[in-house]
């Protein structure tokens, strides 16, 4: 029967999971609260510690006087730097994969104060509410240092800015300057100079911040769950510090409550509660309060100067983008700030500058697109100015001063169709209905404005690993150390192993979160997709490769003699591609080899010739309507349009989620964030879900996305580019230009909250 | 949080009587606001005085043709109930402008008069506040204070008394019921809260150990112009930056009676009845309704971050006089702001 189908050379009979909407496996788990989140293992006899921290933003403990505390029944003990034993000396010890350059604040470690809210005793019970009660009793006295700045503007007044030091993974320094930047501005037809500041922002995840460490009573062996973005960090963290082997410190991670950047180094709430258990051979859980979450980290305050230039069509003659950021005092927190408006724009003259200061706060994190989301805000604001300097339209203005090179390094882009995002997003829109002049639409007592804005983001892979398992009943089981901060990688990966090996997505269970599986990088940076995927992609092949041999070992194997390259995996068989109907069940070949399983186990990395001579980014364009009410300084996003062009989108539902959950982080951006730092006092005060304001469903109104297409063979084996942070790049600059179009009025400083509109 | 011992009173001289019987006692109405200041450790009752199982949750006619609300009838059955929505609107509207559904389900109307500040140093051991401790300093002054006051400050406390219900009631001319050791009394609304002065601890005029038991609305609702407008930093669980309640009397386009009370400004629902009379026998418009705000916050004094609230306390007492003296036009941008369903 063979003979009479007359097959094209390569015939590929994908079952084609990848790019459906397909649900994720772990929704049931996650709706019904049978999925654990680290604070809810009720591990047997466990106790529970509450943190203590500090009033005072600088200076040191004189005295701690825990007797009282000692005396309540059902308190086991007190932590401080008085009594907690040295562990790892070095620095080193305490550096995880992610930390910048400086030295790791040490929980409890010394009696000195670096930030408010530091940690400074951890106070141990038989239930919580003991624990917390005695926390709020332990009396504390501190000599308070009245020398300190907690106010970026006056640290920069004062001269303290200095260049950003490298030494974080990932961070690029400023581009080097091109032509006379200062020269051309002069000389230019149209200028605009502005300063752009946000202020700091927390990420504030749903899930608080907790670990429960159950001691196994078997030597030093602890299991410990914990809320983390990367239980492999975790765990090398704490095997350092501790001096615990692999096997000794296992890290569990299933679901994590939302990290935005938060989880990715290991908080101090960890090293508390392994320390404590570890002192106390018992099982303890520490977990933070909500206000206690304003001491993890944060978008750092920037201040943003930026200044353009064009001729009179339009034409970009300079770009200068310099951001003032804050760190810590004991590290250097680096995001990469400035570099993608040299991305994002060609001009011959171009000049880029990155400085730090420190201030007395705690060190700074990488929060959802890390000085992309805040870079993107100054040069799209700053683009849009100049384009009315110009008269040219927005759209067109960008369209004008397009590149199809990287201009910072001057290397091709693997792919980039933001083109693509500007034209289907604009159409989308309506963009060409928009009258230019600003105050031209009302509608009532409203003004209505238009405004966009564009971005990009790495779209950058890391070594990572998996292993997988298929049983003779035809299940795969596919295991991975990476994280699923609710971006959709559990139902992503029974993707890609589904597909690869052409097994219906039922038979595919993937698991991760545990250290005891192979290693995979921190869910960060919109990597998880390209790298683990990739990793899953070449486990599964290994596990191909292994079947086909099995499949040629059986009597009058159809598959004789053919190479792996030219076979495929499709609705449970392995087919050759030459001729479809040479193929045999893969369940077939199973009961046939006698095995029980067939395992695998595999890493994939990034190929480094793509990447030096690549320049890889995703990127999207974001259109959006507010309606102003210009008496009362209020302003609704009405409508937003995203476009994004990510490479191949792997899962459409989660992946428009990714950018949903973007857009409306640039919305909050926009409108709300801000911590609202008491410079007097060197203290966050808003620090609770009712005072810091992120967007309420009321606030949410229509939201488009769109996903371009984009092929990209270069990126990594799978052509993906990741959407966790695209979604979120250019809408609050986007929103600042609506609000422009709609009332004549810029307003570089966000939020742009009511009063700064009257 | 301290160990705290709880009776549930079935009677309302039961629970006058066991709340005299504890030191330290307190009330506890839907637990919203007080359960929370347990857990930050700015209230620390030694017992509670459970107000659930009091026979106060009925909404029910007076005989002059007003209404009365139980102390512990919920925000969310009191904005509902049939007689709230068709004679007094603006309440209904009040409410459902406050809070969440959730918050609204457990908050009782009692519990929402006596809620405390919102002010971030208030619920921040860590800073001083003569609310909190008197004596302590104002952090608020000279620090973020986006939340605070600017007309009836002092200079020991600039705090808001941060409900939506209470400016309704203030505009309605709402009477207070309470009911303590030394048996009951009523309370004009407007002297119910107080102004800071040099003892910001105290937030209302209630004696120690004394129960609200109702409050009792006259029986003119202004049900046909009012507004409740709410200017707040997003379109729901957020306080009022500004709130302006308003409820006239119209002929034509002359205004026979006014009451307006402004929230987020001050330590009381604010009322001024003097600005008032300046809209009373006058013809609507744009221009009398600017004098009456700028009369309203003559002697306002702001303080740098909260200074915006005397243009936006203006802006809004205007824009909701406008839209209470036009009520059949409907204003787009009240939709958005009072959009909680
Ligand atoms: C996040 C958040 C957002 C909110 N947003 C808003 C908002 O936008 N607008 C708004 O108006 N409110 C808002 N609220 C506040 C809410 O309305 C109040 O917490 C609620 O009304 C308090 O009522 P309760 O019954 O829960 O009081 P409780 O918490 O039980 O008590 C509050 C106080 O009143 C006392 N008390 C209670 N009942 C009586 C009584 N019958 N007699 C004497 N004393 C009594 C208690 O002792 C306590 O001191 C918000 C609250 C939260 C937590
Ligand atoms: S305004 Fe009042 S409540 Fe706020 S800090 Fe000052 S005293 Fe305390």
């Amino acid at each position: 029967m063979s003979q009479t189908i007359a097959t094209p050379p390569t015939v590929r009979l994908d079952s084609d999971v990848i790019g459906k909407p397909i649900s994720r496996p772990e929704g049931p788990a996650k709706v019904s609260g049978a999925a654990k989140y680290a604070a809810e293992y009720n591990v047997p006899n466990l106790w529970y510690g509450y943190i203590v921290d500090s009033p005072i933003v600088k200076g040191k403990i004189t005295k701690i006087d825990a007797s009282a505390v000692l005396a309540l029944p059902g308190v086991q003990q007190v932590f401080s730097h008085e009594n907690v034993p040295s562990f790892a000396w070095f620095d080193r010890s305490y550096k995880d994969d992610v930390a910048p350059g400086g030295s790791p604040f040490r929980p409890l470690h010394e009696p000195e104060i670096l930030f408010s809210q530091q940690p400074v005793a951890l106070v141990v019970a038989e239930t919580f509410e003991l624990a917390r009660y005695a926390a709020s009793i332990l009396r504390i006295e501190y000599a308070v240092d009245e020398d300190f700045n907690t106010d970026l503007d006056k640290a920069r007044a004062a001269g303290k800015g200095f260049d950003a030091p490298k030494g974080k993974t990932g961070f690029l320094p400023p581009p080097k300057p091109k032509g006379d930047a200062e020269k051309a501005f002069q000389a230019a037809a149209h200028k605009i100079e502005g300063e752009y500041v946000h202020h700091a922002q927390h990420h504030n995840p749903m899930e608080m911040f907790a670990t429960t460490v159950e001691w196994l009573g078997d030597g030093k062996k602890l299991k410990i769950y914990d809320k983390t973005q990367g239980a492999p960090n975790v765990q090398q963290y704490i095997s350092k510090i501790f001096g615990l082997g692999k096997d000794e410190a296992r890290v569990i991670s299933k679901y994590t409550g939302g990290g935005f950047g938060s989880g990715l180094r290991p908080q101090h709430q960890v090293f508390l509660a392994v320390m404590a258990s570890l002192e106390l051979e018992h099982s303890v859980r520490v977990s933070l309060t909500r206000q206690q979450m304003f001491s993890l980290g944060h978008r750092p305050h920037t201040i943003q100067d930026v200044k353009l230039s064009s001729d009179d069509q339009g034409c970009l003659q300079s770009i200068e983008h310099n951001a003032f950021a804050e760190t810590s005092q004991y590290e250097n927190e680096t995001e990469t700030v400035v570099n993608w408006s040299g991305i994002l724009y060609k001009s011959d003259n171009s000049k880029f500058a990155y400085e730090l200061a420190k201030i007395d706060v705690d060190t700074p994190a990488d929060m959802r697109a890390p000085g992309a989301a805040t870079g993107s805000f100054a040069i799209e604001s700053a683009i849009d100015e100049l384009s009315y300097k110009a008269g040219v339209d927005p759209l067109e203005f960008r369209l004008l001063n397009y590149t199809y090179t990287d201009p910072t390094e001057d290397k091709p882009f693997s792919s980039k169709r933001l083109i693509d995002c500007y034209h289907e997003g604009a159409k989308r829109f309506g963009w060409d209905q928009r009258n230019p002049e600003p105050r031209s639409t009302r509608e009532g007592n409203l003004l209505v404005g238009w405004g966009m804005g564009s971005g990009c983001w790495d779209a950058s892979m890391q070594k990572a690993a998996a292993k997988a398992s298929l049983s003779a009943d035809g299940q795969l089981t596919v295991s991975s150390a990476t994280n699923d901060q609710g971006a959709g990688t559990y139902v992503i990966m029974t993707q890609v192993a589904a597909q690869t090996l052409g097994l219906p997505i039922e038979q595919v269970k993937f698991n991760l979160g545990d250290t005891d599986f192979p290693v995979a990088p921190i869910q960060g940076g919109s990597w998880t997709a390209a790298s683990v995927g990739s990793a899953v992609q070449a486990v599964c092949q290994e596990i191909g490769k292994k079947l086909l041999k099995l499949a040629q070992r059986m009597e009058n194997s159809p598959l004789e003699g053919i190479d792996f390259e030219d076979v495929q995996f499709a609705d449970g068989h392995i087919r050759a591609n030459e001729d479809i109907t040479r193929t045999v069940a893969i369940a077939e070949v199973l009961a046939a080899s006698g095995e029980a399983k067939v395992e695998a186990e595999s890493s994939a990395q990034p190929n480094p010739i793509n990447t030096m001579k690549y320049s890889m980014h995703s990127h999207n364009a974001a259109f959006v309507e507010v309606k102003v009410d210009e008496d009362l300084g209020t302003i609704h996003v009405t409508r937003v349009v995203n476009a994004v062009a990510a490479g191949r989108i792997l899962n459409p539902k989660t992946a428009r989620s990714q950018v949903l959950g973007g857009t409306v982080w640039g919305i909050s951006m926009a409108l709300m964030e801000e911590a609202y730092l008491d410079n007097n006092l060197g203290r966050y005060m808003n620090h609770n879900y009712s005072e810091y304001h992120i967007p309420v469903n009321a606030d949410i109104h229509k939201i488009d996305v769109i996903f371009v297409e984009e092929e990209d063979d270069l990126v990594n084996p799978l052509g993906v580019k990741g959407v966790g942070e695209i979604g979120m790049l250019g809408v609050a600059a986007a929103i600042a230009n609506a609000v422009y179009h709609a009332t004549g009025k810029r307003v570089r400083d966000l939020p742009l909250t009511i009063d700064k509109l009257l | 949080m301290n160990s705290f011992t709880l009776t549930q009173a079935a009677a309302v001289d039961e629970a006058v009587r066991d709340f005299a019987g504890h030191a330290g006692a307190a009330y506890l109405g839907g637990g919203t606001n007080l359960i929370d200041l347990m857990k930050e450790n700015v209230s620390r009752p030694a017992h509670l005085t459970s107000l659930g199982h009091l026979p106060l949750s009925d909404i029910t006619g007076l005989p002059d043709g007003g209404l009365r609300l139980g102390a512990l009838a919920t925000n969310a059955d009191t904005a509902w109930h049939p007689e709230v929505e068709a004679r007094y609107p603006l309440l209904s509207q009040t409410i459902l402008a406050g809070a969440t559904p959730q918050l609204r389900n457990m908050a009782t109307n009692g519990g929402n008069l006596l809620q405390r500040t919102r002010c971030y140093y208030f619920y921040d051991l860590a800073t001083p506040c003569n609310k909190r401790e008197p004596g302590s300093g104002c952090s608020a002054i000279g620090g973020q204070n986006r939340v605070c006051g600017v007309l009836g400050t002092s200079a020991s406390c600039i705090a808001t008394h941060p409900s939506d219900l209470c400016v309704a009631l203030a505009a309605l001319e709402a009477v207070v019921r309470v009911q303590g050791p030394r048996g009951e009394r009523t309370i004009k609304f407007a002297d119910f809260h107080r102004l800071p002065g040099n003892q910001p601890e105290l937030d209302n005029t209630l004696q120690p150990g004394e129960l609200v038991t109702a409050i009792d609305l006259p029986a003119q609702g202004y049900a046909k112009n009012f507004t409740y407008l709410k200017l707040r930093d997003r379109a729901s669980y957020a306080f009022a930056l500004v709130s302006v309640a308003v409820g006239l009397e119209m002929d034509g386009n002359t205004i026979k009676t006014a009451r307006f009370a402004l929230g987020g400004v001050a330590h009381k629902p604010w009322r001024d009845p003097a600005a008032e009379k300046m809209l009373e026998g006058q013809t609507a418009s744009p221009d009398l309704f600017r004098q009456v705000a700028t009369k309203v916050f003559a002697e306002a004094k702001g303080y740098g971050v909260n200074s915006f609230k005397i243009e936006l306390g203006k802006r809004a007492i205007v824009r909701a006089l406008e839209q209470a003296s036009e009520m059949d036009q409907a204003i787009d941008s009240n939709a958005f702001l009072n959009s909680n369903p």
